[in-house]
């Protein structure tokens, strides 16, 4: 089955990884902007990793098929740092235009502080005044709950169609709130400290597909980049129609990347 | 699927999983040292005791789960940032 990854490090991947999703049914991926393990130095590290998202990862993907988009941003771990943030926030409106671009993402929190709070804030009015869709990160384990319920009340202050946002990294008990409040939602897919296929799985039939995704999130720790097709092949085990299986891994990212100018899929 | 089929299917799965949750507390007990005041052992064994609970209609038994392993939220928390003194 054709399937779009919504949610994909490549940058920390290899070319290995794009020629086994592109075998395994990967039409598509959009990359958020995250952090690299360390703590970049300056605001010029930040275009450059924005070059690599939106001139070099897009042809590797071309290699195989696969259409590779973008999401840009200072991701919330790096927030901390204010005025590192602030440069960076700069730089992003000369990339917007770039063709594979969706919009702003992933921002959101790490640590729930009052610095990533500030730059997230920033974040959404750029959105805003650029009419940009966002991707947002919540935090992982003990801090996931505090920082989505503190997400959720910045984004009530955004005059921002709801539609145009997609929370990310929801589990049981942040989905419900995401969902009921409009926004897409987003499960990762994740050894350890997210969700595996099985809850993904339940998930999927206790709230409904509506505005929901699946994404593998691989990146450069310990992450699965099929982790896509592993909840295709849990749902046809637990007797899911194909329709069904389709709209959560194929029709649901192209209606959500559809609202962003850039978006086009090829097959 | 139903119940059944769901049990048929997934029976070892989970024993296992139970298996290996009490052999990791056995494993604790074992080892040199003593973890019993650290919080962490009380969250790690009243999770382990809510898996034998009923679930109730509000919350799913990993909806419970999640939150017990969560930090509180608190909705004043803007007031406290300040945010309108950004900078
Ligand atoms: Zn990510």
């Amino acid at each position: 089955m054709n399937y779009i990854d919504p949610h994909i490090h490549m940058v920390s991947r290899t070319t290995d990884d794009y020629e086994t999703l592109a075998k395994m049914g990967c039409v598509a991926m959009s990359e958020p902007a995250f952090w690299a393990g360390f703590d970049r130095g300056s605001a010029e590290s930040f275009r450059d990793y924005f070059n690599q998202l939106t001139d070099v990862e897009p042809k590797r993907a071309a290699q195989y098929g696969i259409q590779h988009f973008a999401w840009l941003c200072i991701n919330a771990k790096e927030a901390e740092n204010v005025e590192l943030s602030r440069e960076v926030l700069k730089l992003i409106p000369e990339f917007l235009d770039r063709p594979n671009v969706l919009g702003i993402g992933e921002i959101g929190l790490n640590k729930n502080t009052r610095n990533e709070a500030i730059i997230f804030q920033e974040h959404m009015e750029l959105a805003v005044a650029h009419d940009q869709s966002v991707l947002i990160h919540t935090p992982h384990l003990a801090d996931k709950y505090q920082g989505t319920r503190m997400i959720l009340d910045m984004l009530a202050d955004h005059s921002i169609d709801r539609h145009r946002i997609l929370v990310d990294h929801v589990e049981e008990h942040t989905i419900g709130a995401v969902l009921d409040a409009g926004y897409w939602a987003g499960m990762t897919l994740y050894p350890v400290t997210k969700c595996t296929p099985s809850r993904a799985v339940d998930m999927i039939e206790k709230f409904g597909a509506e505005r929901l995704c699946v994404n593998s999130a691989g990146d450069w720790g310990p992450s699965k980049p099929t982790a896509v097709p592993d909840l295709i092949l849990e749902m046809r085990r637990r007797g899911h129609s194909e329709a069904l299986i389709q709209k959560v891994v194929h029709d649901n990212p192209k209606e959500y990347f559809s609202q962003s100018k850039n978006f086009s899929l090829d097959r | 699927m139903n119940a059944n089929e769901i049990l048929d299917r997934e029976f070892l799965e989970i024993r296992a999983k139970l298996l290996d949750v009490a052999a990791a507390f056995d494993r604790l007990e074992r080892a040199d040292g003593s973890v019993e005041s650290d919080p962490r052992m009380q969250l790690l064994k009243t999770a382990a005791k809510l898996n034998a609970t009923d679930s109730d209609h509000n919350l799913s038994r990993a909806e419970k789960m999640q939150m017990l392993f969560s930090r509180q939220y608190d909705p004043e928390w803007i007031k406290s940032f300040d945010l309108s003194q950004r900078g």
